[in-house]
C-alpha cells in the first residue's frame, strides 16, 4: 500500500489546484479556462502571476490536445485521448502545470530536440528566436504554430522538465512539468 | 461595406471593424484551439476593405492574452495591413494596448513592433 502520510505530507506543502485524468476534449478545456479564471482574485501581483499561469496553461493542454491527432486506430482508444493533468502551487507561491500524455514514438526525438534547445537559451535567445519562428511559422493543419514550446520558456522563466517513459513498440509516455514564479 | 461584427466569447476576441470608419478593434482573449478557422471572416473581410479602404485605418489591439497558433494569426493580419499600407491606398496604424505591469503583453506588442512594418504603438491602459 502506499504511504498515505507521506502523500498527505506531499499535498500540503504543496496545494493541488486543479487535477484531472480523463479524455482532453475542446469542452474540456472550456471548463478548465473557467475554473482557472474564476481562480483569478487577488491582489495585483497575484493576478498578474496567475494570469501568467492561466497562459501557460492553455498552451500546456493545447499542446496536448493537438499531439492527440497524431494517432492512428492501432491505438486503444484511452491511450489516444486520456492525459492526465495538475496545477500545483507550493508554500511559496511558485506554481507548477504537470501534464502527462501519449505520443508517438517517432516524435520523441523531435521533440526531445525543441525542449533541449529552449532549454539552454537565455531569455534575450528565447526572444530572438521566438520572433523568428514567429516570422517562419506555417500553422500546422489543427493549429499549432511550433511555438509553445519556446512560449513555455519564455513566459515561465524556467527551464521546462520532462521526461518519456517507454510504453510500447508505438508509443510512448511524455510528461511535461512548467514551474511558474 | 458591411462592418465586422463578431461577439467576445471565454476563448475568443470581439471583432469590430468599421469599413466607414476606418477602425479595427480586437479585444480581450483569443485562445481557441483552432486559430485559423476563426480568424478566416477576419481575412475576407480585410481582403475585401483592401479593395476600398477609408483614407486612414487605424487599428487597435487589446488583448488579455492569447494562445501561440494566435500569434500566428495576428501577424498574418499586421502583414495584410501591412501590405495596405505599403499600397498607399490607406494610411495605416496600429495601437497596442496593455494593462499596466502586464509585462506579457507588452512584450507581445514588442514582438510584432520590431516584426512588422507599419507605424505601430504600445500604450498602457
Amino acid at each position: 500500500m502506499i504511504s498515505v502520510y507521506e502523500l498527505y505530507k506531499q499535498t500540503k506543502a504543496d496545494e493541488i489546484i486543479l487535477s484531472f485524468r480523463g479524455s482532453v476534449t475542446e469542452d474540456f478545456m472550456a471548463s478548465v479556462f473557467l475554473i482557472m479564471e474564476s481562480k483569478l482574485e487577488g491582489d495585483p501581483p497575484q493576478q498578474r502571476l496567475r494570469k501568467k499561469v492561466n497562459n501557460i496553461l492553455v498552451e500546456c493542454l493545447q499542446n496536448v490536445y493537438h499531439h492527440m491527432d497524431e494517432f492512428g486506430s492501432e491505438e486503444r482508444p484511452d491511450d489516444q485521448r486520456s492525459a492526465i493533468f495538475l496545477v500545483c502551487r507550493d508554500s511559496d507561491n511558485r506554481y507548477s502545470i504537470i501534464t502527462g500524455n501519449h505520443i508517438l514514438n517517432t516524435n520523441v526525438d523531435g521533440l526531445k530536440n525543441k525542449i533541449d534547445k529552449v532549454n539552454a537559451m537565455t531569455g534575450e535567445e528565447l526572444k530572438e528566436y521566438y520572433r523568428e519562428a514567429l516570422g517562419n511559422s506555417e500553422l500546422s493543419a489543427k493549429g499549432g504554430a511550433g511555438l509553445g514550446m519556446i512560449e513555455m520558456a519564455r513566459k515561465s522563466g524556467n527551464r521546462i522538465e520532462y521526461r518519456f517513459d517507454p510504453v510500447n513498440d508505438r508509443l510512448s509516455f511524455f510528461s511535461l512539468i512548467v514551474k511558474i514564479d | 461595406m458591411n462592418s465586422l461584427v463578431m461577439e467576445g466569447t471565454a476563448k475568443t476576441p470581439s471583432i469590430l471593424f468599421s469599413a466607414d470608419s476606418g477602425t479595427l478593434e480586437i479585444k480581450g482573449r483569443s485562445i481557441p484551439e483552432n486559430s485559423f478557422e476563426f480568424y478566416q471572416p477576419v481575412y475576407e473581410w480585410l481582403d475585401s476593405y483592401a479593395l476600398k479602404p477609408s483614407a486612414v485605418t487605424s487599428a487597435t489591439i487589446q488583448l488579455e492574452y492569447f494562445n501561440t497558433s494566435s500569434s500566428k494569426c495576428l501577424l498574418d493580419i499586421f502583414r495584410k495591413l501591412e501590405s495596405l499600407h505599403k499600397s498607399e491606398r490607406s494610411e495605416v496604424n496600429v495601437v497596442w494596448m496593455y494593462e499596466e505591469d502586464d509585462e506579457d503583453m507588452m512584450e507581445a506588442g514588442d514582438d510584432y513592433r520590431t516584426i512588422v512594418l507599419l507605424p505601430f504603438e504600445l500604450k498602457k491602459i
